[in-house]
């Protein structure tokens, strides 16, 4: 009697639980359309855009600079110290320029991206929210989700896949500098090798569509989580740590399908 | 006498947060070009009432009419397009962090009209003028005093001459000087512009010498209404407490809660939420 009591109230919750996520979801999409298909206005849509893509994309770039050299640079030496074994060390070019190319830089780039920007798009939301700006954009006649969402919506899809460009080219340079000056790879086979096995279609291509993918998973969580913050500090620094823990396990799931989907039918 | 117009009407409104009720059934007329004051006590719902006008907050039954037309049923377009006949002073100020003082008071007038910049810095340097801060004009937020954000706050919501301003307690944390200076401008706004004013304030005297009329709520319904005279006059024991603030009478000054001895000799330690 007692237990199985306890046993629906589980299923209760467990259904209460669901509800909420589903409604949440609902509120979320509800967000990203009256954010995006609106008309555009010219005259001041553009520069916040541009003010919001210095916000995300550049001040990001320096971390994703240093990251890309590094993770270049272990990819020489690890690809070398294998390669070597098969007497084909001449083709690590190859190795650094794919791995680079179709995974980490989309993936490493979108877990330094969803730290270091998405983070702060939702403090910031949530503290304007905390702090009636919001609401007192509301009834100056301004749409939030125009004014303030919809310009860091397309900043961040927009500087995603061009940070993560960068951070793949930076990458190969790391791989170049660790395998030619340190290693002594012969520089012409290590830049040959990589022309010849990266394509662009299957490759680059690929790889820019799941930066672009990230992008606007990391952006969409990062902003809903600030618009539905509990307006306390407490509250925001919850839903800042929820969108960097959302947005990096959501990025190596959708890696994985992504993956299996472009490069899954050997 | 004449027909005054009513360019908001409160029906029969209720709402709850939770489980509390906040609203039992409040009926106001507020009248075109006059001054309105909402009064009661702390917690009584005067900043949730101003937020269904502006329509941020939806009322559970009972309806809130602006210009005859009811605010819940407007579309999201229609919405923002009335409030931009609206002012209002938040009762935190809830200026715009990343701008300058400024920009804060031009950004209604920058998004809602197409005058030229140098027109606006004319309009924006007579607000601040009017509230005493034309020379804080390049600070930011962040370094004002709270009386001062205040003032600034309330120079954005006039900026545009709104047919309807709705003040949350612009009186408070002004010193006498800018409290008499604020009183006369609220006054001035109003016969020379026309505008409807709603006024929240717990500053009674102040409020009682500008506002036409007067709405006292309490414990969720309209306990009083008339014209300052009138309310001075009440008899009304809720009313006299109320604007002579006396602790004891029917007014309650507490939250509801459990009886207070028997929460202090009882043997849970800890607080019901
Ligand atoms: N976001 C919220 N969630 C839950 N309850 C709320 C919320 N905001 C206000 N309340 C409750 O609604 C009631 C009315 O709040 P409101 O802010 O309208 O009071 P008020 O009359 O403006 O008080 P004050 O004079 O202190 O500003 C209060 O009891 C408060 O506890
Ligand atoms: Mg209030």
């Amino acid at each position: 009697m007692n237990i199985s009591n306890k046993i629906m109230d589980g299923i209760a919750s467990m259904g209460r639980g669901l509800l909420d996520n589903l409604a949440g979801l609902g509120r979320a999409s509800m967000v990203l359309v009256h954010a995006l298909f609106v008309w555009p206005q010219p005259k001041t849509s553009f520069s916040l855009v541009v003010k919001q893509l210095y916000n995300v994309g550049v001040k990001s770039l320096l971390i994703i600079v240093v990251s890309g050299l590094f993770i270049g640079m272990v990819l020489g030496l690890q690809g070398y110290t294998i390669l070597v074994d098969f007497g084909s060390e001449q083709s690590v070019g190859q190795m650094v320029a794919l791995s680079l190319v179709r995974e980490l830089a989309p993936v490493v780039t979108a877990l330094l991206f969803a730290g270091r920007a998405g983070s702060a798009l939702t403090a910031e939301i949530g503290l304007m929210k905390a702090t009636e700006q919001l609401a007192s954009l509301e009834m100056i006649g301004v749409d939030p989700l125009r004014r303030i969402v919809a310009p860091r919506l397309w900043a961040g899809f927009i500087s995603m896949p061009i940070l993560s460009m960068i951070f793949a080219i930076v990458g190969v340079y790391g791989g170049a500098l660790v395998s030619i000056e340190w290693l002594g790879v012969f520089s012409g086979s290590y830049w040959s090798v990589m022309q010849g096995a990266v394509d662009f279609y299957d490759d680059i291509l690929n790889g820019v569509i799941k930066a672009v993918v990230f992008g606007f998973a990391i952006t969409w969580i990062a902003v809903y989580q600030g618009l539905e913050s509990v307006p306390t500090s407490e509250g925001i620094s919850q839903s800042t740590t929820r969108t960097v823990v959302y947005s990096s396990l959501i990025i190596l799931a959708l890696d994985f399908v992504l993956t299996a989907l472009m490069f899954g039918d050997v | 006498m004449a027909i005054i117009e009513n360019i908001i009407e409160i029906n029969h409104l209720k709402f709850r947060r939770g489980d509390r009720v906040i609203f039992k059934d409040i009926n106001i007329n507020i009248p075109q070009g006059k001054i309105t004051a909402i009064m009661g006590p702390s917690g009584s719902g005067k900043t949730t009432l101003l937020k269904m006008i502006g329509g941020q907050l939806s009322p559970e039954q009972g309806e809130v009419l602006v210009g005859g037309v009811s605010v819940a049923g407007l579309s999201r377009k229609e919405l923002f397009a009335m409030r931009k006949k609206m002012g209002m002073l938040f009762q935190s100020g809830a200026l715009f962090s990343e701008m300058s003082v400024f920009d804060n008071v031009a950004f209604p007038l920058t998004v809602n009209t197409d005058l030229e910049p140098s027109l606006i810095r004319d309009i924006v340097l007579m607000k601040l003028q009017a509230v005493g801060l034309r020379g804080a004009a390049g600070l930011m937020p962040s370094e004002l005093s709270g009386g001062m954000a205040r003032r600034v706050a309330l120079a954005r919501a006039i900026a545009l001459d709104p047919e309807i301003v709705m003040y949350d307690e612009p009186f408070a944390g002004q010193d006498p000087i800018g409290m008499g200076v604020l009183v006369t401008l609220i006054k001035k706004l109003n016969q020379s512009l026309g505008h409807t004013s709603v006024i929240i304030s717990h500053d009674i005297q102040e409020t009682l010498s500008i506002a036409d009329y007067i709405h006292i709520m309490a414990d969720g319904v309209v306990v009083a209404s008339g014209t300052a005279r009138e309310i001075r006059e009440s008899r009304s024991a809720e009313v006299q407490q109320f604007i002579n603030g006396h602790p004891d009478g029917p007014v309650p000054f507490h939250y509801p809660a459990e009886n207070f001895m028997q929460q202090l000799m009882g043997e849970k330690v800890g607080i019901d939420r």
